[in-house]
């Protein structure tokens, strides 16, 4: 005898209960943890085609990304592949097909032929500085001991008098117990029972910093020269952040003379003529003196250029960035070069060499490539982390 | 709505019975939306996590949020068989899905092919995928999740790699070779005992082993469980699990049409005679039903895919017109999908039904091709071949423990993707544990091997 089917509805409150549990959106959150690491593996790339603008901090940079596919054997495309389809056609009719749907392909896993939908993943800067570090196995870099000394407010000692915000609930509950421990009849709290955490000013070292961007706007710096310098300025930006709670940034562009730009309009600055660098070094040296006093404030130096330099200005060049790498805790020059093979054997190049032989805190970088973006930024992060830890 | 749609289904059942169709009992449970597709991307209503699924999901959601799909009913065979309604459906649509629950329920109790699967694997399909689902939180538990997915990632990947024609419980191979090969030919022991020529007295000739595997070996979910070198007893049941659910979604794979077909027959005989739905109702469920079988190319001049439903539900009703009842229940007992199209798709449905076959070029230019119903027939077949996977085959382990896989190109009629197929070696050399290469051909048809990318 066959026993009739059955029926059942679910429970009222079932579906919530289902929702909690949904096995398909826990897969999904595995499948996008694998993802960020997958990304996290190719780094370099992330970092030189990374969506980028403006340096705030807590931002984020938008990195399209495709599904992972989850690889199965399968046959290669065939030269000419057959199905069966449905329809109003004769023999010999040719159908469009935009995109080319072919048999056999539209049930894949994940990867392609699934509609082209592509996911954009937004990965925090500060993560991807954090992946830096791991990758590059940095110490944890140490704040920087300043020659120079902030005032900063810290909580010292406790005080019988002050601002109910600044009441210390458990010291007071302690004076109080004490107070009782001697005189059990005593009534819970008194106002002599009341503590008060206390404010002094404290000189500490200065974690403020200012870093300076200069870049060549001749004519001669290409839009992909811009790009690659504007890459490793804004990476450098994210690694020093981690070290100064405050950090200005300043922006000069030069030919023959120099400007400050704010820094939405800076890489956009196109100059002609030739170059003078000495311009720049002595505008950023008169913005040191007016606006960031040494003893105040970190400073760094980056100077961007395709390594061209007027031949009469080598002497001004190089007293003006002497006087800049004086002061500064570290500079640096990117050089886009023309050709690969000419990297740092130019007139510019040479001005930072004699400063970094001189014993001055100097490195220089040759960007060619979105891959040579990665390596200069590993470069000056170590170079950073040594002197950190140092 | 329970109550209502079961005083209906029981109505719809009467009536099944009365027709002839013959069904281990179903428990119908009413579901939300939310469940039913993912009853639809996992295949089985709790199954082992795996974040490919992740990825098929979040597809179904999209589109499902812009309307393209609509999961109706899946149903689960076994004793009892399982059927989910989904609670979005109207009273009406959800009517038409009882009736089509039983005509799957009908197929897949009478269905050789369901039958011999079922008997292998088990009737409580549903319950035995959660067991393993249950097994493997417990493995993440005690090893990590990430080892296990390291593991899911190779059984998942060669999940159409299995032999059903083999079987599911298997004898391991045996490990010497057979003593004396001629000792059961019947010819020889017969001419041995012929006067004259006394039998040589059987040499004490050292055990010889048995090549491993002794023949190309195509169940490679089975092999790897049974042979890998180092594979964990819980990393080997794993194996097992994912092969088990694949000798259980083999029948459903490869009799789609058939069974699709013949389920939304009944559906749609049953609602006709189902006089006690009022008129309105009776109306929606059509209309539901319609949308079910229709040809993917209705809105449109052509469409390069054929809808398994529309197909499937056509020659049920040629058939049973044209052969009669009687002969309709012996086919669905006994045939699969490709004695079904090659033996009951004919030129003249066929044309009927306006099916073409094409041929598509790299270049995106798609040409309809002669009428040739044999051609054709091929064509709609091609993909189910070998669980619609290449066929790819263990050849042998060396003495240093590397697997060697060989794809049978010359079957398939091309060689294999070959960055695809280095990852999925990838996959199976971390639980291999020896390195692992592949024999197929690259596109200048030039023999190749493919080895596992360096870890």
């Amino acid at each position: 005898m066959n026993l009739p089917s059955t029926f059942s509805g679910c429970s009222a409150g079932g579906e919530d209960w289902y929702e909690l549990f949904s096995r398909g959106a826990r897969d999904w959150l595995r499948h996008n943890e694998k993802l960020r690491r997958a990304v996290r593996e190719k780094l370099p790339e992330v970092l030189g085609n990374a969506e980028m603008s403006g340096t705030d901090p807590g931002r984020t940079v938008r990195v399209p990304v495709r599904f992972l596919e989850h690889y199965r054997f399968r046959l290669r495309e065939a030269d000419e592949a057959v199905g069966a389809g449905q329809g109003d056609v004769r023999p010999g009719d040719r159908l469009a097909q935009p995109g080319a749907a072919r048999p056999g392909q539209d049930k894949g896993e994940g990867g392609d032929g699934e509609g082209g939908l592509q996911l954009v993943l937004e990965l925090k800067v500060d993560d991807i500085v954090d992946w830096l570090w791991e990758e590059l196995e940095l110490p944890n870099l140490q704040p920087r001991n300043g020659v120079t000394l902030d005032e900063d407010y810290q909580r010292e000692g406790w005080s019988r008098r002050g601002v109910r915000s600044r009441l210390d609930r458990r010291r007071s509950m302690k004076e109080s117990l004490k107070r009782r421990a001697v005189d059990p009849a005593g009534p819970a709290f008194t106002d002599e029972d009341l503590r008060f955490r206390q404010l002094v000013t404290r000189r500490q070292p200065a974690t403020q910093a200012v870093v300076f961007f200069a870049m060549d706007v001749s004519s001669s710096m290409r839009d992909r020269d811009r790009q690659l310098a504007k890459t490793f300025f804004f990476w450098v930006v994210q690694g020093l952040r981690r070290q100064y709670s405050r950090l200005e940034l300043v922006f000069v562009a030069h030919t023959v003379k120099a400007w400050e730009f704010p820094e939405a309009e800076f890489f956009q600055v196109r100059g002609s003529g030739g170059t003078v660098a000495s311009s720049a070094f002595s505008l950023v040296s008169e913005i040191i003196a007016e606006r960031y006093d040494p003893a105040c404030y970190n400073l760094y130096f980056f100077y961007g250029s395709d390594g061209e330099n007027f031949k009469d200005d080598h002497e001004a060049a190089s007293a003006g960035l002497a006087a800049i790498t004086a002061l500064a805790s570290f500079s640096g020059y990117v050089e886009t070069p023309a050709s690969e093979d000419r990297g740092l054997d130019t007139e510019t190049a040479g001005l930072f060499r004699e400063q970094a032989d001189a014993g001055r805190p100097v490195d220089s970088y040759a960007l060619t490539s979105s891959e040579s973006v990665w390596a200069a930024i590993r470069a000056f992060f170590r170079q950073q982390a040594t002197a950190g830890a140092g | 709505m329970a109550a209502a749609i079961e005083t209906y289904g029981r109505q719809i059942e009467e009536l099944a019975r009365a027709q002839g169709l013959d069904y281990f009992p179903v428990q119908f449970e009413e579901v939300p939306d939310s469940f039913m597709m993912e009853v639809a991307v996992y295949g089985l209503p709790v199954r082992m996590p795996h974040w490919s699924f992740g990825v098929r999901y979040i597809y179904q959601l999209i589109q499902h949020r812009m309307g393209h799909s609509r999961l109706f009913e899946v149903v689960f065979p076994g004793n009892p068989g399982r059927a989910y309604l989904a609670r979005g459906n109207s009273l009406a649509e959800n009517t038409l899905v009882v009736a089509h629950v039983l005509g799957h329920a009908d197929f897949s109790r009478h269905n050789e092919l369901f039958r011999r699967s079922q008997q292998e694997v088990g009737y409580r399909i549903v319950d035995q995928a959660a067991d393993h689902a249950r097994q493997i939180a417990a493995a993440i538990e005690e090893h990590g999740a990430a080892r296990v997915e390291q593991v899911l990632d190779a059984a998942l990947a060669l999940e159409a790699h299995i032999d059903v024609f083999r079987g599911l419980r298997r004898e391991a191979y045996p490990e010497f070779v057979a003593g004396q090969v001629a000792s059961d030919d019947t010819f020889r022991q017969r001419f041995h005992q012929l006067p004259g020529d006394e039998r040589p007295v059987a040499a004490a000739e050292p055990r010889r082993r048995a090549p491993l595997p002794p023949h190309p070996e195509k169940d490679l979910l089975w092999f790897i469980a049974r042979y890998a070198p180092e594979l964990e007893g819980w990393e080997r049941d794993i194996f097992l699990a994912v092969r088990e659910e694949s000798f259980y979604f083999y029948p459903v794979f490869a009799c789609q049409i058939m069974n699709e077909g013949w389920a939304s027959y009944w559906h749609a005989r049953l609602l006709r005679e189902a006089d006690f739905i009022p008129q309105h109702e009776y109306l929606d469920a059509i209309k539901a039903h319609s949308d079910v079988v229709r040809p993917h190319a209705a809105d449109r001049q052509a469409s390069l895919a054929i809808n398994p439903y529309h197909l499937g539900f056509c020659m049920w009703e040629s058939i049973m017109d044209n052969l009669g009842p009687r002969k309709a229940f012996e086919i669905r007992a006994q045939d699969d999908d490709f004695s079904f199209v090659r033996n009951y798709l004919s030129a003249e449905l066929a044309e009927e039904l306006k099916l073409f076959r094409y041929t598509a070029t790299a270049d995106g230019t798609v040409e309809v091709a002669e009428r040739d119903i044999n051609a054709l027939r091929d064509a709609i077949l091609a993909p189910k071949y070998n669980f619609g996977a290449p066929a790819v085959a263990v050849r042998g382990v060396d003495t240093d423990g590397t697997l060697h896989l060989v794809h049978d190109h010359a079957s398939d009629g091309r060689g294999l993707d070959a960055d695809r197929a280095a990852r999925v070696l990838g996959y199976l050399q971390r639980v291999w544990r020896r390195p692992v290469r592949l024999e197929t051909v690259d596109g200048r048809g030039e023999a190749c091997v493919i080895d596992a990318p360096a870890a």
